[in-house]
């Protein structure tokens, strides 16, 4: 009879206002409200820009793109979602959701990109490149042995902050330095926002992978830290072979691979980890730097020479917090 | 030298880089009802950004708190922001809020935890910093201004 269902579990319905972390609310708040689709961006102004990019970089670019497709297409499909068998308290399944529909829009923002901006069979192509790619191919593969359902939970989110906050990283290089050479700057816009989306997506991430460290026995950690530093060694190698393929065409290779250390670093950092890179091999050109954060530049007072600083500007932000 | 001050939520990035400079720091608590340090000199405050897109809430709630009190306020002598440059435009707003909040400097501004670059230009910007500042002054400092 029915009886049968009463085996089923059931889930607990989702009761916001009775949190166990207060990070899931923080990060939905914050990626609720950062939520955006590419219609925002008037993609079809860097028509003109596009024109005046020579054939190769035109088809590098377009390369580049699908090659960021296809993670995004990974981490929205197979990613975030086999997370969610690990999550810890229903808030943080919910928080996965979002970013697995996030992970949908970013992939299919390179197509609103190419149906802008390029031409039917020259964005065939650039999708055939993907699939016949052989560092594309082994980069995702060894994310993937780790997003299997019999692998380790651990591991499982190891990898996909490595896909979050390094790989993406050879692909975004590209949108910036054409907007810092005031190229394709709304394309660059849209971008920016996929950067901050997957800044907040590793950072959550690497945040849960934390806190369930934290349960672990000493031997257990060193053996994940282990685990950590020779994935990212792997896929390093990958990401050297495939950054070299792309960009020594143009002859930016030397400079895509400092901001893939940087990166490295920063994804390590995402962990809890120390960087693996030293400070020498990860000095990221100025102009990229500055195109990944327009609008923010400031003299510091420590980095800069003299002794004089500029007082910060007045913010009128939330002003009905603060009381004097 | 006068002392630091810092805040750092559960993901630790912030106590990381002031366990890296090594020098003793007042740390705000995370629970809104636990006692907030009183600092016993002037203090360089060491603060983390959580903004949205458009740049609300940069500065943390318990931040705020701390900062909202005169007599903690009265010896902020500097900030430095932390954050993470992929935010784009709002990197390390927190620092820029504060500074304009409380008219002091922002000093510097940090991604995560820091890298070793950073911890050693801290420590030495710290050093020259309280260098040029009268102890004994607990009024703002015009001094440091100069043209
Ligand atoms: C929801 C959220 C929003 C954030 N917003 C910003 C931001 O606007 N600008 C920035 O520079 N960093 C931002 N960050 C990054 C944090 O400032 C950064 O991870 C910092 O290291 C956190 O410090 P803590 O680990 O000591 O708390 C944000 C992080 C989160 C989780
Ligand atoms: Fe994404
Ligand atoms: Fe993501």
């Amino acid at each position: 009879m029915k009886d049968i269902q009463t085996t089923r579990a059931i889930p607990r319905a989702i009761n916001w206002n009775r949190l166990q972390d207060d990070k899931d609310l923080e990060v939905w708040n914050r990626l609720t409200v950062n939520f955006w689709l590419p219609e925002k961006v008037p993609l079809s102004n860097d028509v003109q820009s596009w024109a005046t990019l020579r054939p190769e970089e035109r088809e590098l670019t377009i390369r580049v793109f699908t090659g960021l497709t296809l993670l995004d297409t990974i981490q929205n499909s197979l990613g975030a979602p086999a997370l969610l068998a690990d999550a810890q308290t229903p808030h943080e399944e919910a928080v996965l959701t979002n970013i697995a529909f996030m992970e949908a829009v970013h992939a299919r923002s390179y197509s609103s990109i190419f149906s802008t901006l390029c031409l039917t069979r020259d964005v065939d192509e650039a999708f055939r490149w993907s699939e016949d790619n052989p560092h594309l191919q082994a980069k995702a593969r060894l994310i993937l042995d780790e997003y299997d359902a019999g692998a380790d939970p651990m591991r499982r989110k190891i990898a996909s902050v490595f896909l979050e906050s390094f790989l993406f990283y050879s692909g975004f290089y590209l949108p910036m330095y054409w907007s810092s050479r005031a190229k394709l700057t709304n394309t660059a816009d849209l971008i920016r926002l996929i950067i901050r989306d997957e800044a907040i997506h590793g950072y959550y991430i690497g945040y849960k992978f934390q806190r369930a460290a934290e349960r672990l026995s000493q031997a257990e950690r060193d053996a994940l830290k282990d685990f950590a530093f020779s994935l990212m060694f792997d896929l390093y190698e990958i990401e050297t072979k495939y950054t070299e393929e792309l960009y020594d065409g143009i002859g930016l290779t030397e400079d895509v691979k400092a901001f893939l250390h940087y990166n490295a670093n920063k994804a390590l950092q995402n962990l809890g980890y120390e960087g693996l890179f030293p400070p020498a091999v990860c000095e990221v050109n100025p102009a990229i730097l500055a195109a990944l954060s327009p609008d923010s530049e400031n003299h510091d007072f420590f980095s800069g020479s003299g002794s004089s600083y500029v007082i910060g500007k007045a913010v009128a932000t939330e002003d009905e917090d603060w009381d004097f | 030298m006068g002392g630091l001050v810092h805040f750092s939520s559960r993901s630790g990035n912030t106590g990381r880089f002031v366990a890296a400079v090594g020098v003793p720091s007042d740390r705000i608590p995370i629970a809104a009802d636990d006692d907030l340090p009183m600092p016993a000199a002037p203090y360089i405050l060491i603060c983390p950004t959580f903004a949205d897109g458009e740049g609300r809430g940069a500065v943390p709630k318990q931040v705020i708190r701390f900062l909202n009190d005169p007599a903690r306020r009265a010896l902020i002598r500097g900030v430095i922001g932390m954050g993470n440059r992929n935010f784009g435009a709002t990197f390390a707003l927190a620092g820029r809020v504060i500074a304009g909040k409380c008219d002091v400097p922002l000093l510097d501004r940090i991604e995560l935890a820091g890298t070793t670059n950073d911890v050693a230009r801290v420590r030495a910007g710290l050093a020259r910093f309280w260098g040029t500042v009268p102890m004994a002054q607990t009024g703002k400092l015009e001094c440091l201004t100069t043209a």
